[in-house]
């Protein structure tokens, strides 16, 4: 199952649409989204609109792929599953969001080889199915590096001052 | 006392819990749904709010005060956004360490709440080395 999520604030009709047209003509996989306060409803996927904080590790845990708008929540917790991840940033001009912010986060992460990114309609088509032959590069556990936790706790312990 | 809004913001926070091994914790956070994450320490859950919202970043400070007040920490810590920007803010007249931890989503600048904390959290950290240009904020590695 490939999981769709855009987040609960805003809706991303264009994201959504896209995956379910593909559906429509014969795309193979099975999708499952979370659309968000959308006004575009799906006709080829299954879909909810919100997913309870709770449940929402527990879908990414079965989902084979994720695709999500550049929110960190979702690519943290892809990344910390070891699951491919399509990032489509938001963007400001289509009224997706108020600023180009996700556009350079997703850019960022693709350069680092972390995830895959789709800055267009046609690039969302290509990484559904580059999904499934992405290589995760490694495992990002469960804590922040080393060095962050070293200079946090030496800080908060008044060491060095 | 760790402070921070939901989604990323939360999930940010979480990773770098570690660092507070073996002290006392108290966490701030504002989604019911996420005392399950925590494994130890007291748990307060406030409403969030945007800067779009004043009355509702009216009620965050009013709800941050009386957490501050009961709690005392010696340290802060968050990742934003504005409840954790109101915690940082008021924390340093408390005279606790404050450390602002800006999320990893801002490659480009400097959050608005980070750059609105920055006379009031005494450790300021970027996760992008090339936004730590004079060490302020400073570069100390990743949440990952």
């Amino acid at each position: 199952m490939i999981f769709v999520t855009v987040g609960a604030q805003m809706h991303f009709d264009r994201l959504v649409r896209v995956i379910d047209e593909w559906a429509g003509q014969g795309g193979e996989a099975e999708i499952f989204a979370q659309i968000g306060p959308a006004e575009y409803e799906p006709k080829n996927i299954r879909f909810v609109k919100f997913i309870p904080p709770g449940e929402f590790r527990k879908v990414m845990v079965q989902a084979d792929g994720i695709i999500s708008h550049a929110g960190m929540g979702t690519i943290i917790t892809a990344l910390e599953l070891s699951k491919p991840i399509l990032v489509v940033p938001r963007q400001a001009a289509l009224g997706e969001t108020r600023n180009d912010h996700q556009i350079a986060t997703a850019r960022r992460f693709q350069e680092d080889g972390k995830v895959l990114a789709a800055f267009s309609d046609d690039e969302i088509i290509a990484g559904i199915e580059a999904l499934g032959t992405f290589e995760v590069s490694q495992n990002i556990g469960q804590h922040a590096s080393a060095e962050l936790l070293q200079r946090i706790r030496s800080f908060a312990l008044g060491e060095g001052e | 006392m760790a402070v921070s809004s939901g989604g990323g913001h939360w999930v940010q926070l979480k990773r770098v819990m570690k660092a507070f091994d073996g002290c006392d914790l108290a966490f701030v956070t504002v989604n019911e749904a996420y005392r399950d994450d925590v494994e130890r320490g007291r748990v307060h859950i406030i409403n969030d709010a945007t800067r779009w919202n004043p009355i509702g970043v009216l009620l965050i400070v009013f709800r941050i005060a009386q957490i501050l007040w009961a709690e005392r920490p010696n340290v802060v810590i968050s990742t934003g956004a504005a409840p954790g920007c109101v915690a940082i803010i008021l924390g340093r007249f408390l005279r606790a360490r404050t450390i602002w931890l800006d999320s990893i989503a801002n490659v480009e600048r400097v959050s608005l709440s980070g750059t609105l904390v920055r006379h009031f959290a005494r450790l300021r950290l970027t996760q992008w080395s090339h936004l730590a240009l004079d060490g302020d904020p400073e570069y100390a590695g990743k949440v990952f």
